[in-house]
């Protein structure tokens, strides 16, 4: 599923990265443990979560995540906005909660990202 | 990289400074893609290093973390000046942490760093002693 279709099936607001609407999206994961999103998130896994400090977007860029998605209409800040945009990773603020959008796009036959494991 | 060359990265870690952790973490991450490392290879260094760094950040009282790049291996080091950890083997369990509940609201503190850092790598050694510091070296081969 494409960014573009999450952002719908979301009732979701695009706050950065617009231009990467395109993104495929394979997995999601849905967390506010950032060690958690490190330890299994896999790739084109998008995230989604209630934290809105600047450590997500560190996260999203460290593993690559295809995008993020703030759950309950919580708006990041505009630094965190910035950096996002600086390193290409697309935000999006829905007014549903976590469970709810995680039910919505389970529904569209997005899965989670399973335990890696070992990494290696 | 060619003919046995190395890049060295050092970067000074300071205590508590929440704004820029992660940044020592992305440069390290731009020069691995600069010079064409495998993603997934990039992927595991990031994760190790990262996690390194926001534990010399939210743990220590400061620290420099070095990384080393080999054409065939990647060396990712933790130094700090203390405090030390008293129970290593505790803190490698999942789910052990003493962090304070603002590192917990920033998403970490979960006590998945030091397993996660260990995970990631090929070689992971930690000594510390309590007053002095703890040290930490990772290898990563490409």
């Amino acid at each position: 599923m494409k960014l573009i279709e999450v952002q719908r099936v979301l009732d979701a607001e695009v706050v950065a990265g617009i231009e990467w609407m395109d993104k495929e999206v394979l997995t999601v994961c849905a967390a506010d443990l950032m060690s958690e999103v490190l330890a299994f998130a896999q790739e084109n896994t998008l995230l989604l979560t209630g934290l809105t400090n600047l450590q997500v977007v560190r996260t999203a860029e460290m593993i690559d995540l295809v995008g993020v998605v703030f759950v309950r209409g919580k708006r990041p800040c505009p630094e965190l906005i910035n950096l996002a945009a600086m390193k290409n990773i697309p935000l999006l603020v829905t007014p549903h909660s976590l469970y709810e959008s995680c039910g919505r796009l389970y529904q569209n036959d997005l899965k989670s990202c399973e335990e890696i494991g070992d990494i290696r | 990289m060619s003919g046995g060359q190395e890049i060295t990265l050092e970067f000074e870690l300071k205590a508590a400074i929440f704004d820029v952790a992660g940044e020592a973490s992305s440069k390290t991450k731009r020069v691995l893609q600069q010079i064409g490392i495998r993603a997934d290879v990039i992927r595991r260094i990031a994760i190790s290093a990262y996690e390194g760094e926001i534990n010399t950040i939210i743990h220590s009282c400061g620290g420099v973390m070095r990384v080393v790049i080999f054409c065939d291996h990647t060396e990712i080091s933790f130094e700090d000046q203390g405090p030390g950890i008293v129970d290593i083997n505790l803190a490698m369990q999942e789910g052990y942490s003493t962090a304070s509940d603002e590192v917990r609201e920033m998403g970490f503190g979960a006590g998945m760093g030091l397993p996660n850092m260990a995970r990631c790598t090929d070689k992971f050694d930690i000594q510390s002693e309590v007053g002095v510091g703890t040290k930490i070296k990772m290898v990563v081969f490409h």
